[in-house]
This record gives structure tokens, sequence and C-alpha cells, in this order.
């Protein structure tokens, strides 16, 4: 049975189709790249897949159902990650928090559940920062934590927005090479969005390209090439091969970075804004 | 000073309020809601004094007022009631009408001084009873909903994917608050409930790292300002209000300028120390 299948699936956000007509299918244990420009869908296709958006037309199946939010066998790392600057909670009770936070009364955790955090943090390597509070930590931390606790409860499907997002490059290894290892040992089947394909070739079995509503899934041969790439961003674009690394250009300017840069920026502008909509 | 009644009373009272505004608070300062309390004890002015209007005692005014108000900012969601502008639009009406009921009453005029900077040493047993009353209900709607409340508040995004509705959450505790806000205004008055429901919140949470440490010191500080407070009020002959004030103003102050240690990996701590 297929993780993820989307049959000629249209998904719209505020009237306008960010997905139209797409129609893709993707295996357990897969380890698939979501890239493409900004506002290309790649959040609002994580957000269909949980749940918080229905599709308007065609449809959309995770482990053979329909999405529904608050489902225990996906793991999810959102975009836009709220850190209240003056809040001193450590990192223990925030990612605590997310085990069984929809349920009403206290927040106590059972023996198992604290078990089971402390192996997840464990196994991140993250033990050290549950003690600590979250707004002193650096983004790498920070990244480290909440990969954790998008793993606790054994998850099937991990979902992650941008999670190299104003990482720097060793930290942005880091987070693929455990991101990678988990998914080889446990057959978890991984959507990781970015906005560079280069930190994640060698990594990646197929890569889903986003781009004016269309997706193209395949391998990085298969979809990284300039007649794809031209038609998903609506100009023309070359791939250039170069040194084992591939660049993206539009008219002489890489397309990629000039987007990441752009990204960062919002990211900290729109850092406490929770009523945030990302594309 | 246990010899007079009315300073057992406001004992009593004061520490039922206190206990409850240095929880509830908890969660006010963590979700940066501050503001949105401080308008909703400002509606209150206007519920109480219209209250007094006609003829029922300020407190089932105050109820209403900022029930209604909590409510209605809840259901608008989180992008208005984290609105300053809106809130302080709403707000500023709230006390022009307030100020319109005294006009129309104009032997309530003492009675506004109570609900403007509280009146502790006024409370009754009757009083007593109905803080308690309503300090069991606050709390237990604390209780019901604290868990996703923490979730929703520390990692909205995710909550909502988890399946809580961040509306639902933000709706009940804004009602909890307007609860508390009555409660803590009987006490300190409108216009000083940020003496008991962020000044110990803010002190503990700048000291405590862990949720529940935090909120059992945010009430413990409550407490201690409030009784401290009356005790400093009987000695000096000062307004209890003004004393509370002075002493949630000076922990506030001192401990967030206390350097944090606690929390920071041993090695951190070992080098400093070395270092010094």
């Amino acid at each position: 049975m297929n993780v993820i299948d989307l049959d000629r699936a249209t998904i719209q956000v505020g009237g306008r189709n960010v997905l139209s007509d797409i129609s893709l299918s993707i295996g357990a244990g897969e380890f698939v790249g979501v890239l493409g420009p900004n506002g290309s869908g790649k959040t609002t296709l994580m957000r269909a897949l949980l749940g918080l958006l229905q599709p308007s037309g065609g449809g959309v199946r995770v482990f053979g159902r329909p999405p529904q939010r608050g489902n225990p066998q996906i793991g999810y790392m959102p975009q836009v990650r709220t850190v209240l600057p003056d809040l001193r909670v450590r990192g223990l009770d925030v990612i605590a928090s997310s085990v069984n936070g929809e349920r009403w009364g206290l927040p106590t955790l059972a023996a198992a559940d604290r078990r089971m955090i402390q192996d997840t943090l464990a196994a991140v390597g993250a033990l050290d920062l549950a003690e600590r509070p979250m707004a002193e930590m650096s983004g790498g931390e920070r990244q480290r934590l909440l990969l954790a606790q998008s793993l606790i409860g054994a998850p099937r499907l991990l979902l992650l927005d941008e999670p190299l997002i104003s990482l720097d490059a060793s930290h942005q290894e880091m987070v693929i090479d455990l991101v990678h290892g988990f998914s080889r040992e446990r057959g978890i089947t991984v959507l990781f969005s970015a906005h560079e394909l280069n930190q994640l070739l060698g990594f990646l079995d197929r890569v889903l390209y986003l781009g004016r509503g269309q997706a193209a899934l395949g391998t990085v041969e298969e979809v990284v090439t300039a007649p794809v790439l031209s038609r998903l961003y609506g100009t023309e674009i070359d791939v250039v091969h170069a040194d084992g690394h591939i660049f993206v250009m539009s008219r002489g300017h890489n397309v990629e970075r000039a987007v990441h840069l752009h990204e960062e920026d919002h990211a900290h502008s729109h850092q406490h804004d929770s009523g945030h909509v990302s594309i | 000073m246990f010899q007079y009644e009315f300073m057992i009373n406001a004992f009593a009272a004061a520490g039922i309020v206190a206990a409850v505004s240095g929880m509830v608070g908890f969660f006010l300062v963590m979700r940066g809601q501050t503001f949105a309390g401080h308008a909703l004890s400002h509606i209150g002015f206007a519920g109480a004094t219209g209250a007094g209007l006609m003829g029922i005692a300020p407190i089932w005014g105050l109820l209403g007022f900022t029930l209604a108000a909590g409510v209605g900012m809840g259901m608008l969601g989180e992008r208005i009631s984290n609105r300053d502008v809106a809130i302080g639009v709403v707000l500023a009406l709230a006390l022009g009408f307030g100020l319109l009921f005294l006009h129309y009453y104009t032997s309530f005029a003492t009675q506004a001084t109570a609900i403007l900077f509280g009146n502790v040493l006024a409370v009754d047993r009757a009083m007593i009873a109905v803080l308690a009353g309503l300090a069991v209900l606050t709390l237990a709607a604390l209780a019901v909903i604290m868990r996703p409340l923490v979730f929703a508040t520390l990692q909205p995004e995710l909550a909502e994917a988890k399946g809580v509705s961040l509306r639902l959450v933000s709706t009940a505790f804004l009602a909890i608050v307007a609860l508390a806000v009555s409660e803590c205004a009987q006490i300190v008055g409108v216009l000083l409930v940020f003496t008991l429901m962020v000044g110990p919140p803010a002190a503990a949470q700048a000291v405590t790292s862990g949720l529940w440490r935090g909120l059992a010191l945010s009430a413990g500080l409550a407490l201690a300002e409030a009784w401290l407070g009356i005790t400093l009020a009987y000695y000096t002959d000062w307004p209890v209000s003004f004393c509370i004030a002075v002493l949630s103003a000076l922990t506030y102050f001192v401990l967030i300028a206390t350097p944090q240690r606690r929390g920071r990996s041993k090695v951190e701590s070992l080098a400093e120390q070395q270092i010094s």
C-alpha cells in the first residue's frame, strides 16, 4: 500500500488553486525532497496531508484513507515555529506538551510517555537540551529538539517543512543525516521540503518539484532538468551540473539561492505572527 | 492584627484571589496576552458601575461584562484578540461607558474608588463565599483545558495539526481570565489587576523553566505579596492596593535582574566558575 496517494487533487488556499489536478504516489520508506519556488505549494501539500486543508477536487489519501487531523502515524515539523522570546520554558516541557496535547485535563505524563520522550531525545542526541529553556537555544539545537518531537510516538510518515531554514551548513548536514538515518532504520516515509537541492543530493530517493500549481515527481535525474523546471517555473531555466552540484539558473541567476535569502528575511520578520499563512 | 474580623476576612479573601490570579496569570503571561487581561478588567469597570446603577452588587456586573468580552474576543480569533489597537479602542469605549454610568449615579462615587483600586478591608463573609465559589470554578475550568492550552500556547501550528481547536481553547481561556479578573478586582481593583495577575507570573517565569515549578512559584509569589501587602498596610496605614503594587513591582524587578544559571549545562557553569 502506498503511504501517500494524490488522485487529480486540487487544493485551494484563499480561492487560489495552489495545487491543481495533481496525481502522484509515494511508497513506504521513501525519502522525498520537496522543492519549488515560494508559493509553489510545499506547505499547502503538507497541510492537505495533515487534514488541515480539504481538496476542492480529486482525492487525497494517506495510508489509504482521507487525511484526518491528529493522525498519530504522522510526525510533523511546521515551517512557522513559534518561539516566544521571553518564555523560559525548558525543552522537555515544550516537546512533552505535544504528547497527547489534544486531550483535555492536566498535562501529566505517564511513565511510558516519559520513557518514549527520553528514548527519542537520546536517539537524536538531544538529551542535554531537555532542561534548557527553548528561547536560549541556538537554531540548530532547537531544530534537533523539534525533530525529536516529530519522531515521538513512532510515526510512519514524517512531514518536515523547511527543517533547514536559518541553519548553518554543518547543522543542515546534521539534520539531513539524522532524518535520513531514521528513514532508513525504521522505514519511515519522509517528505522533506527545502529551498536548495544540493545538500540533499545523494540522500533522496526521489524529488517532488512543485511550481505554478503543477508537480513533477521522480529521481533527481528525471526531474531536475531544463525542460521540466522551465515548465514548473514558467520561465526559461538552465540546469547546470558542476563538481557534483546542481545549480538551477534563470538568466544567469541562481534561482534557489535568491529564494532562500528572501525566505530567511521573511521568517524573521514574521516570527511572532501566529496567524501567518504560508503556502 | 488577627483580633479584628475584617483583617481575618481580608487575609482569607486575598489568599483565595491571589492563588487564582497567580495561576491564571501564569498562562496569560505565557501566551503574551496580558494586554487582553488588562482590557478585560477595564471592560469590567463599565460592568461594575452599570450594576451599581441598577442596584446590583458590582461583582455581578463585572463578571457579566468581562465574561461576555472574554468570550467575544476568543470567538473573533487569535488575530483580533491579539491586536493591541482593536483591544485598546474597546477598552477606552468601556471606560467611557463606565464614566457615563457613574455620571447618572453620583452617590456611587465612593464605591467607584473601591472598584477602581479595590477595598479588601471591606470584604465580608458573604463575599468570601462568593470568591471561594468562583475560585473553585475558575481552577476547575483551568484544570480541564490546561493540557491543550499549554500545547496551543507553545506550538500553535503543531497543535492545530494534532487536532486541537485553537479557537475553542483560546475562547475558554479568555473566559477563565474573565473570571479571574473579576475576582482579582475585588481585592486590588480593576486598575491594579496587573499587580497580582501579571507581576508574580512574570517574575516566576524569569527564574524557572519548568512548567509546574513556575506555576507553583507564581501562585506562591502572588499569595506572599497579597498577605505581606495587607500586613504592611495594617502597620503603616497606607492603602492595601498600594502596598501590594509596590511588593509586586519590587519582586518582579529583583527577579528579572537575577542572573540566570539554572538550566544551563554543567560544563558551561563549570567553565564560568573557573573563569571567575
